[in-house]
C-alpha cells in the first residue's frame, strides 16, 4: 500500500487553481521529489499531504488514511520541515524541540533525550542555549530539519531543506536524508537544485501550473526527455546560423543567454561538424543531467 | 459548527507554549500592574478624590478612592485579555508564524484559538490579581479605605478570569478581522478607550443620565458592577444580570472568534 495516493487532487484558492488534477502514489521508503518553476504548486501539494491546507476536491490518503476525515491522527505520524521559517522565537534554540515535542503528546524526559539527540544528529549541539534569533540561516534550516524529526515520524515532508545553505550544510542535509531513509522513513522533498534531486531522489516530479509535466527515475527522465548528451555552445553574437544549423541537423536546440544547448543522440559527430562550421566557436560535449530535463520541459525563460 | 469538537487537551498545550514565554521574564511582565493601580490611587484616588464629596453607589455614601479601586481590577481585566488577544495574538499569528508551525502537530487551529483565549484570560486573571493585592496592601498599610475585607472579595481572581475569557474572545475577533496590525488602533479608540472611560470605572453610570442604559452595553460595565459589588460585600439583582450577560458573553464572542481565525488562517 502506498504511503500517499492522491487521485484527481485539485486546490483551488479562490478562483485560482493551484493544484490541477493530479495523480501519484508514494511508496513506503522511498525519496520523492516535487520539482518544478516557483508557483508550481509544490508548497500547495505538499501542505495537503500535511493535512493543514483543506483539499477542494479529489482523493487524498496519507498513510492509508483519508486526510479530510482523519488529518490528526496522520499529523501525529509525520514530520514537516516548511519551506517558510516558523521557529519560535519565544524560546532557545533546545526550548525550541521541546515545546514541539510537546504538542506531540511526548514526555517531557522522553522529549529533553530526543531534543538532545536531534541536535547532535544535525551537528548544533553547541548551539543548544542560543537564542533563534542568533542562528544563520543554515542553521534554522537545520533545526527546522531537526524539530521534524521530533515524533519520530514514518512519513517526513521537507519544503526546500537546504535552500540557502552552504555546501558543508547542504551535504550534511543529504547525508541524513539518506540515513532516514536506510532506517525506513519514507520522504518527500521539494528542491530547487537539480543536483540534489539527482542525487537524493528515487523518484521525482516535474510541476509547472498546478500539472505534473514527467514523472519517474532521474536517470529515465534525462534519458527520455534529453538523451544521453548535450553538445554546450557559447555564442555571445546573437544573429549567426547557429541555431538554425544544429536543428537542421537534427538536434533539439535551446537557448539562454549566450549559450547555446543542443541535444542529441550523436553529440560529437554534430560536434565535429559544428566544428567545421564555425570553426572558431567555443563548443564542449558533456553528458545531460537533471537541470537540461528541467530546463526543456520548463522553459528558460525566468517566470515570477 | 462540528469544528468546535476539535478542541481538546491540545488548547492546554497552547496555553502552557504562552505561560512558559511569560513566566521566563515573568519580573518584567509583573511590574507595570505593580505601578500602574499605586499611580492611579495616588493621582485620581487622592489626588481628585480629596475633591469629590458626596458620592453615593447602590444607595450608600462612598469615598471616592473606595468606589475607584474596584474599577481599577476591572480595568485590568479588560486590557490583560484585550492585550494579549489583539497584538500578543496577532504577533504570534502573523509574524513569528507560531499558529502555523502549532497545526502542522496534532493540535488543531481550534486548540490554537481556544488556548489564546485561555492565556489571555489567565493574563487578566493574572494583572487583576495583582492590582487587587496592590490595593489590598495600600489597604492595610496607608489607605485603610481601600481594604476588602467582604469575603465575596476572594471570588473576584474567579471572576477576573471569566471577564477575561469574554474580553480575549472579543479581542480575537478583531484578530481576525484586522488588515494589519496598526488597525488595532481602531478597537482600542473606538471600543477599549471608551470602555474605560465610561465604563462603570471612575464614576457611577448613574452619572450618565439619559445615557446610563447605554453604558450596560459595554462588557466592562459588566465586569464593573460584578467586582465592585464583590469587593464591597454587595449582593443585587444587579449583579445576577451582569453575571448572565458575561456567561452569554463569553459563549457568544467565543464562537464567532473561532469561526473567524479559522476563516482568516485556513488556505
Ligand atoms: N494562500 C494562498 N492564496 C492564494 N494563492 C496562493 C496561496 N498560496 C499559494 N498560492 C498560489 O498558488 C500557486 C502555487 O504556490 P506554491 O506555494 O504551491 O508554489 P511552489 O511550487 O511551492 O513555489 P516556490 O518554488 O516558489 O516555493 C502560486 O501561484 C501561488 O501564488
Ligand atoms: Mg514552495
Amino acid at each position: 500500500m502506498p504511503v500517499v495516493s492522491a487521485r484527481k487532487l485539485v486546490k483551488r484558492y479562490d478562483g485560482f487553481l493551484a493544484v490541477d488534477h493530479i495523480d501519484f502514489d508514494i511508496e513506503e521508503g522511498e525519496i520523492f521529489g516535487f520539482l518544478g518553476p516557483n508557483g508550481a504548486g509544490k508548497s500547495t501539494t505538499m501542505r495537503m499531504v500535511q493535512g493543514v491546507s483543506p483539499v477542494t476536491s479529489g482523493k487524498l490518503e496519507v498513510l492509508g488514511m483519508d486526510i479530510t476525515r482523519r488529518s490528526k491522527e496522520i499529523k501525529a505520524l509525520i514530520g514537516v520541515a516548511p519551506q517558510e521559517d516558523n521557529l519560535d522565537p519565544d524560546f532557545p534554540v533546545v526550548r525550541n524541540l521541546t515545546t514541539y515535542a510537546r504538542y506531540f503528546r511526548i514526555p517531557a524526559e522522553e522529549a529533553e533525550k530526543r531534543a538532545r539527540r536531534l541536535l547532535e544528529f544535525m551537528q548544533l549541539e553547541e548551539k543548544a542555549d542560543a537564542e533563534i534569533e542568533e542562528l544563520s540561516g543554515g542553521m534554522k534550516r537545520r533545526l527546522i530539519v531537526a524539530r521534524a524529526l521530533i515524533n519520530e515520524p514514518r512519513l517526513l515532508i521537507l519544503d526546500e531543506p537546504t535552500t540557502g545553505l552552504d555546501p558543508q550544510a547542504r551535504h550534511l542535509i543529504w547525508e541524513r536524508v539518506r540515513e532516514l531513509k536506510r532506517n525506513g522513513a519514507t520522504i518527500i522533498l521539494s528542491t530547487h537544485y537539480m543536483d540534489e534531486a539527482e542525487q537524493l531522489c528515487d523518484r521525482l516530479v516535474i510541476m509547472e501550473n498546478g500539472r505534473f509535466l514527467v514523472e519517474g527515475r532521474p536517470k529515465d527522465l534525462i534519458q527520455q526527455v534529453v538523451g544521453p548528451c548535450v553538445l554546450e555552445i557559447i555564442d555571445p553574437e546573437e544573429g549567426r546560423d547557429i541555431e538554425s544549423y544544429l536543428v537542421s541537423v537534427g538536434a533539439q536546440v535551446e537557448r539562454s543567454a549566450y549559450r547555446i544547448y543542443a541535444y542529441s543522440k550523436q553529440c560529437q559527430t554534430i560536434q565535429s561538424g559544428f566544428r567545421e562550421r564555425f570553426p572558431d566557436t567555443y563548443s564542449t560535449v558533456r553528458s545531460a543531467t537533471l537541470e537540461d530535463v528541467f530546463l526543456r520541459l520548463t522553459g528558460r525563460r525566468l517566470r515570477e | 459548527m462540528s469544528w468546535l469538537s476539535n478542541i481538546d487537551y491540545g488548547a492546554v498545550l497552547v496555553w502552557r507554549r504562552n505561560a512558559d514565554v511569560f513566566f521566563k521574564t515573568w519580573k518584567t511582565n509583573f511590574l507595570p500592574s505593580i505601578l500602574e493601580p499605586l499611580l492611579y490611587l495616588v493621582a485620581m484616588g487622592a489626588g481628585l478624590g480629596g475633591l469629590i464629596v458626596g458620592l453615593k453607589y447602590a444607595g450608600q455614601d462612598i469615598g471616592y478612592v473606595r468606589f475607584l479601586a474596584p474599577g481599577l481590577v476591572a480595568i485590568s481585566i479588560m486590557y490583560g485579555g484585550f492585550f494579549e488577544c489583539t497584538y500578543g495574538s496577532f504577533v504570534r499569528m502573523h509574524y513569528q508564524k507560531t499558529f502555523d508551525a502549532i497545526v502542522a502537530t496534532p493540535v488543531s487551529l481550534e486548540d490554537v484559538i481556544a488556548g489564546e483565549i485561555l492565556w489571555g484570560a489567565s493574563k487578566s486573571f493574572l494583572n487583576s490579581t495583582i492590582v487587587l493585592l496592590v490595593i489590598q496592601v495600600m489597604g492595610l498599610t496607608f489607605v485603610p479605605e481601600v481594604l476588602f475585607a467582604a469575603p465575596t472579595a476572594l471570588a473576584v481572581p474567579a471572576l477576573a478570569f471569566l471577564g477575561g475569557l469574554m474580553f480575549s474572545a472579543i479581542a480575537m475577533i478583531f484578530t481576525a478581522l484586522v488588515p494589519n496590525i496598526d488597525s488595532f488602533n481602531y478597537p482600542f479608540y473606538l471600543l477599549v478607550t471608551p470602555m474605560f472611560l465610561l465604563g462603570g470605572t471612575f464614576f457611577p453610570i448613574s452619572q450618565l443620565g439619559a445615557a446610563e442604559p447605554l453604558a450596560y452595553i459595554f462588557p466592562l460595565t459588566h465586569v464593573s458592577i460584578l467586582v465592585r459589588d464583590m469587593s464591597l460585600g454587595l449582593v443585587r439583582w444587579v449583579d445576577l444580570a451582569s453575571f448572565i450577560y458575561v456567561l452569554a458573553a463569553v459563549v457568544v464572542t467565543f464562537i464567532p472568534a473561532v469561526y473567524l481565525m479559522r476563516k482568516r488562517l485556513i488556505k
